[in-house]
């Protein structure tokens, strides 16, 4: 697909690069929502509109004021050291239970193995107004409703299906001829899995990790009913902002948010390169 | 029994750990300019005379009555002082979740030693309200569109001409103001109006009457839209709280005027939850004493333009503090922008409410 | 069996080998269920738990009931039908009822539930809440002039309460009051038996009073609904005093002898005047029709019916709103999964077939958005598509469309549409991507060099083989979509939103919790089959992310 023959004849020609408009088209799609906060992120008004000044690329329409704004007020501060407190907690349980349970998974004997897996999946699947409603009235008769654990351990249910989803997958391509080999070797079961296993899974736990946190800290329906001033996180905050007072601020936030989720990708992106290294794949 | 242990062991902590200890009081409000308007008149000045008080700001106002149920439910109430709209006050006190305060011990009476329950006179609306504020849900229009040569909206009515004033118009998603102006504007009598959209024929007659604007509307249900679509000029004229307005007119100054014919009247307080312990409610009775009294309603005016609710304030009211406009003409309550206003029937919503959400939201779906 | 075994395999230290196998099996069963267990238990408590929990609000209605349980049972006896409103009898029991409720704030919310089926309920409760504490002061007032005795607390705990109470309430009273709350009010056995109306209402007082104000019975004034049981008591057993003694037989005595002359009160002309509804039978109807502790009421409202005392009915064709709704989210569900699988397809192929390095550079692009926040992207779409936006703006510039010619695209199904293709794209994406990247390029280059032209190659070989790919990936798109309930709000107007908009709104705004809970169950239900038969065409442990 990647080029064409130098035999295509004009017609295959003529749809090849047609196709490959249409793709570039539609990674136009993806990404041009996100360019577009960018700009406007910098405007100097308050409204989340193109103004004259800015399409006219006058340096009057710009200005660093909500990001500002950011780095100062103390409620984004808040917001953000909130999530900051929250999303790793519930990162690490997530990826502590599901990487056990993974692995559980995997072994070749489980018992009510699809009943099992459709409870464990069910945080991704169930609508997230159901799950908050849920949440929010039991929680609320045990007293975790608005306070730290109880968003915490919410966001860890919710952030489990992807961490259990990577790490089975990666384990699905493991070669189990690789941990007979330790074994034939004198390697006992606890060693076969520190040595063998545990460094051909870690890019699944990592990547399940990173889809954990960022379900946790972009999330903002189940923390709306869950949380409770104390809990306020960055989407909270900016959920308000919409709502209440529609401030480019959130742009900016969410501008520094895409700076470091590009960052987050290209880890996921160089750990994957390094798991295709070790599984002796070639890296293509 | 068991309330009366816990009482006693939480004043006996308080009394040990004396006021080296900040205690928290979690005040849940509406965020955005309104709440930064209480933070500076209220609690800042609170603050510098009680370091022992660390005050909490909580934004949950929408949700507050579904809150206050959930955390009464469950018995363990986190928040010490809400403000709500009226009508959820008087929800709240119906179901027993706020408490019943009394004007004359609770509220500090004012400068001339008018008593406060005559000061704050019928905006009392419920044993459990504590007024602040009177605000208005009333027009805004854009004041450059060409196509309307040079005309200018004058009453609510021209919100449904859209021959003179063509382009689109944003109405709150809710039945409420909404069916009382169609209604108004389809020739009901301002004192019939809720005797007219009591019977089926009335409420078809205000549908029939929203109707005929109904492919110019866009609906918005939250109080920061009608600001953003007006700057944006994708409404030309739209429904909001007088305050957002201010503030698009006069702090973004945009080109958009106020249309305050037929503005809906409504009030916006505090309730105390029912349940707190003795020694929060003394230290949230404390606050909220110093908080609505005389000078602090009327200090908030500086920072937005809702009208104290307490009369003795009305004198008090001076310039924004940022702008150093005089605030008196933008409040909702001056003479000249309430000639022609009209009062929501707080009873009359409680019972129809629920009913004709229904009819609403399928008259929207339509 | 033991006759066979040395004919079985055995192991080598003589077990047989299917025991040791079978044991061995369990071991590794029983290692696999620990590893996953500490995940189960933690997602059941924290998860499916709160769900079971708010499924049965769905159904729970016993407020009706504990609020007013005498006017429930002798409303059993009425003929809803019957189309006249039931005799004093039940008047006098929702007396009561309503008394005690209005102390403990508990009629408000009871108006405010069968205020969903009626309307008007509501503030019927709420009037006559108000202005009940007065029904019975007509007797208060005869029982008073008669002999003052009646005005004084002490008379009436003298009268009713149970001599053990009185004893331990003296020692208490005696002790450090602030320390312990009061004994609890128990009535006498006596009393229980010859004035069980008046026991039964004074206990609810004296409890009321107790736990609502930290009131003490020995020192309040009973509520007048007390005086007026005490006068059907009397009424109905004029002997009643004979079975007390010295003071309180003579106070009795007197009483009972008196109240034949009392200007009887009419509780249900009070009634009716606090609220003219009390008169009209369907009000009573709808009490009796939701008497039941657990109802259909909340499932059948949330498919447009009703329960009215003729059985099952549908809602006023002004009032139907929710089948529609759910008809509309599956409708746009449909067409948000549609559109994912044409724009995610040609991007999966590209992605599968170019270089590693390559892709997995373009795959940033495809994840990016996917990591950006949700309410970001929803406000760029904002920005991107109103009237006055990026968009049009371009379009009237480049002169597609003129400036009063502006396209609506927000606000409406067009906007959700466009938005939540969006959102969802990388999960349509990521599972066709994984189920692409399986597939051999062999089949393609022999079916080329049987003569099929790229066309027939592609349509006959290649793309029957990525269909699973195309199932996994449209059935958790569908899924998701269904669910969404911020984007639909932000973007979609009227016409675009979901039925969870509204359970949202019956969750935070209405706080009718039970239509809630009845909403989420239908969609969890629908979620449900649709996850059914994702793990019919994918396997639930084939889900891949990237």
């Amino acid at each position: 697909m990647s080029s064409l023959p130098p035999y295509a004849s004009t017609g295959q020609r003529v749809w090849h690069y047609s196709y490959l408009a249409i793709c570039a088209a539609i990674f136009f799609f993806l990404i041009f929502p996100i360019i577009v906060i960018l700009p406007l992120s910098f405007n100097a008004e308050n409204f989340f509109t193109f103004t004259p000044a800015m399409l006219a690329l006058d340096p009057e329409g710009y200005s660093l004021k909500h990001y500002y704004d950011f780095f100062t007020n103390p409620d984004w501060q808040q917001a953000l050291k909130n999530s900051v407190m929250i999303a790793p907690v519930a990162t690490i349980l997530a990826t502590s239970f599901g990487t056990l349970a993974a692995i559980g998974l995997s072994q070749s004997h489980v018992p009510y193995k699809p009943a099992i897996m459709a409870v464990l999946i069910s945080p991704m699947i169930v609508p997230l107004i159901i799950s908050a409603a849920g949440m929010y009235f039991f929680y609320s008769r045990i007293g975790l409703q608005g306070t730290y654990w109880g968003v915490v351990m919410a966001h860890a249910a919710l952030g489990t299906p992807f961490v259990i989803i990577t790490v089975t997958a990666t384990l699905v391509g493991f070669d189990r001829s690789l941990v007979r080999a330790a074994a034939n070797l004198g390697a006992n079961p606890v060693t076969t899995f520190f040595k063998i296993q545990m460094p051909l899974i870690v890019p699944g736990v990592v990547s399940g990790a990173l889809f954990a946190f960022i379900t946790s800290f972009d999330e903002v329906v189940v923390v709306l009913f869950l949380g409770s001033a104390a809990q306020k996180t960055l989407p909270w905050q900016m959920f308000t902002g919409l709502r209440e007072q529609i401030s480019p601020t959130i742009l900016a936030v969410a501008s520094l948010m895409v700076a470091i989720s590009i960052v987050l990708l290209t880890i996921l992106e160089l750990l994957r390169r390094r798991s295709e290294r070790l599984r002796g794949l070639s890296p293509g | 029994m068991k309330l009366k242990t816990a009482i006693l062991a939480t004043s006996a902590i308080a009394m040990m750990s004396g006021t080296a200890v900040a205690k928290d009081m979690t005040i849940v409000s509406w965020g955005g300019a309104y709440q930064s308007s209480q933070k500076k008149a209220y609690a800042e000045p609170y603050a510098a005379d009680h370091s022992d008080i660390n005050i909490i700001w909580d934004e949950s106002s929408n949700e507050a009555v579904a809150k206050l149920r959930a955390m009464n439910e469950a018995g363990n109430i986190t928040w010490d002082l809400v403000d709500v709209v009226a009508s959820d006050a008087i929800r709240l006190c119906d179901e027993g979740l706020a408490l019943e305060i009394d004007p004359d011990e609770d509220l500090a009476a004012a400068p001339d030693g008018t008593s406060a329950a005559d000061d704050f006179g019928d905006l009392l609306v419920s044993e459990c309200f504590i007024p602040q504020i009177v605000y208005s849900t009333t027009f805004g229009y854009r004041s450059d569109i060409e196509a309307w040569n040079g005309k200018e909206p004058e009453t609510v009515c021209d919100v449904f001409d859209t021959e003179t004033f063509p382009g689109k118009r944003s109405l709150e998603k809710r039945p409420i103001n909404n069916m009382e102006w169609a209604l108004l504007c389809d020739g009901v009598a301002k004192d019939e109006v809720y005797d007219v959209l009591e019977t089926e024929e009335g409420q078809e007659r205000a549908f029939a009457k929203l109707d005929t604007i109904k492919d110019d509307v866009i609906w918005w249900s939250a109080g920061a839209e009608t600001p953003q679509l007006l700057a944006d000029k994708e409404v030309v004229i739209g429904s909001t709280y007088n305050g957002r307005l201010f503030s698009l007119i006069e702090e973004q100054d945009q080109p958009v005027k106020m249309l305050w014919d037929a503005q809906v009247f409504d009030l916006d307080g505090w309730i105390i939850p029912a349940g707190l312990p003795e020694d929060r409610l003394a230290a949230v009775k404390d606050f909220v004493k110093f908080a609505t009294d005389t000078q602090r309603l009327a200090d908030q005016a500086k920072y937005i333009s809702y009208g104290p609710a307490r009369a003795s304030s009305a004198p008090l009211v001076g310039k924004h503090a940022d702008l150093g406009i005089e605030m008196a003409p933008h409040m909702p309550t001056d003479p000249a922008n309430a000639k022609n206003t009209f009062l929501y029937n707080y009873e009359w919503w409680a019972d129809y409410r629920d009913d004709l959400d229904a009819k609403f939201q399928a008259w929207l779906s339509q | 069996m033991s006759e066979t075994a040395d004919q079985l395999l055995t192991t080598k230290d003589g077990k047989p080998l299917k025991a040791a196998l079978a044991k061995a099996l369990r071991r590794d069963k029983l290692r696999a269920l620990a590893l996953i267990a500490p995940l189960l238990i933690f997602v059941l408590l924290t998860f499916v738990a709160p769900i079971v929990d708010m499924l049965f609000r769905s159904v729970e209605n016993d407020i009706v009931s504990e609020t007013l349980p005498r006017t429930v049972i002798e409303l059993q006896d009425w003929d809803a039908e019957s189309g006249v409103v039931p005799g004093d009898a039940t008047y006098n029991a929702l007396h009561y009822d309503l008394m005690i409720a209005a102390e403990k704030k508990k009629h408000t919310q009871l108006g405010t539930r069968l205020n969903y089926e009626e309307t008007g309920i509501s503030s019927a409760f709420r009037k006559t809440g108000r202005r009940v504490d007065d029904f019975g002061e007509g007797y208060t007032d005869q029982f008073v002039a008669l002999n003052e005795a009646w005005e004084a607390p002490a008379t009436w705990v003298d009268l009713l309460a149970s001599p053990d109470w009185v004893k331990s309430q003296a020692t208490w009273a005696a002790g450090d009051q602030k320390a312990t709350a009061e004994p609890s009010f128990v009535i006498n056995d006596t009393a229980r038996k010859a004035l069980p109306q008046t026991s039964e209402i004074y206990g609810a007082f004296a409890r009321t009073i107790q736990v609502e104000d930290q009131d003490s019975p020995t020192e309040e004034e009973p509520w007048n609904a007390v005086y007026s049981a005490l006068y059907e008591d009397l009424t109905a057993n004029p002997a009643a005093a004979d079975a007390f003694s010295g003071a309180n037989e003579a106070l009795l005595s007197e009483a009972a002898a008196a109240v034949a002359t009392f200007t009887p009160v009419d509780i249900k002309a009070l009634f009716v005047k606090a609220d003219k509804d009390w008169g009209e039978p369907s009000i009573w109807q709808t009490i009796k029709t939701f008497a039941p502790a657990y109802t259909s009421g909340y499932f059948l409202n949330s498919v447009d019916a009703q329960l009215t005392a003729d059985g099952v009915q549908m809602k006023p064709e002004d009032e139907r709103i929710y089948l529609f709704l759910f008809g509309r989210t599956l409708m746009l569900s449909m067409a948000i999964t549609i559109s994912c699988l044409l724009l995610g397809y040609p991007i999966a192929f590209l992605l599968a077939h170019l270089p590693l390095r390559t892709s997995n550079l373009l795959m940033i692009l495809v994840l990016l958005p996917f990591w950006t926040s949700l309410l970001v992207r929803t406000s760029a779409w904002k920005v991107l598509l109103q009237q006055q936006g990026v968009i049009n703006d371009f379009l009237v510039w480049i002169g597609v469309i003129s400036d009063a010619g502006r396209l609506v695209m927000i606000n409406n199904q067009t906007g959700t549409i466009i938005a939540m293709t969006h959102i969802l794209l990388p999960f349509m994406i990521l599972p066709l991507f994984s189920v692409m990247k399986t597939i051999s390029p062999n089949y393609v280059r022999a079916a080329k060099s049987l003569g099929a032209t790229n066309w027939t190659a592609f349509w006959r070989v290649y793309f029957p083989q990525s269909v699973p790919g195309i199932g996994a990936g449209a059935v958790l798109a569908f899924i998701l979509s269904i669910g969404y309930y911020i984007t639909p709000e932000l973007v979609g107007g009227t016409s675009g939103i979901f039925i969870s908009n509204r359970i949202a709104y019956h969750i935070s705004s209405s706080l009718n919790w039970g239509l809630a809970a009845a909403l989420g169950t239908m969609l969890l239900a629908a979620v449900m089959i649709l996850f059914l038969v994702y793990d019919r065409i994918v396997g639930i442990d084939n889900v891949k992310l990237g």
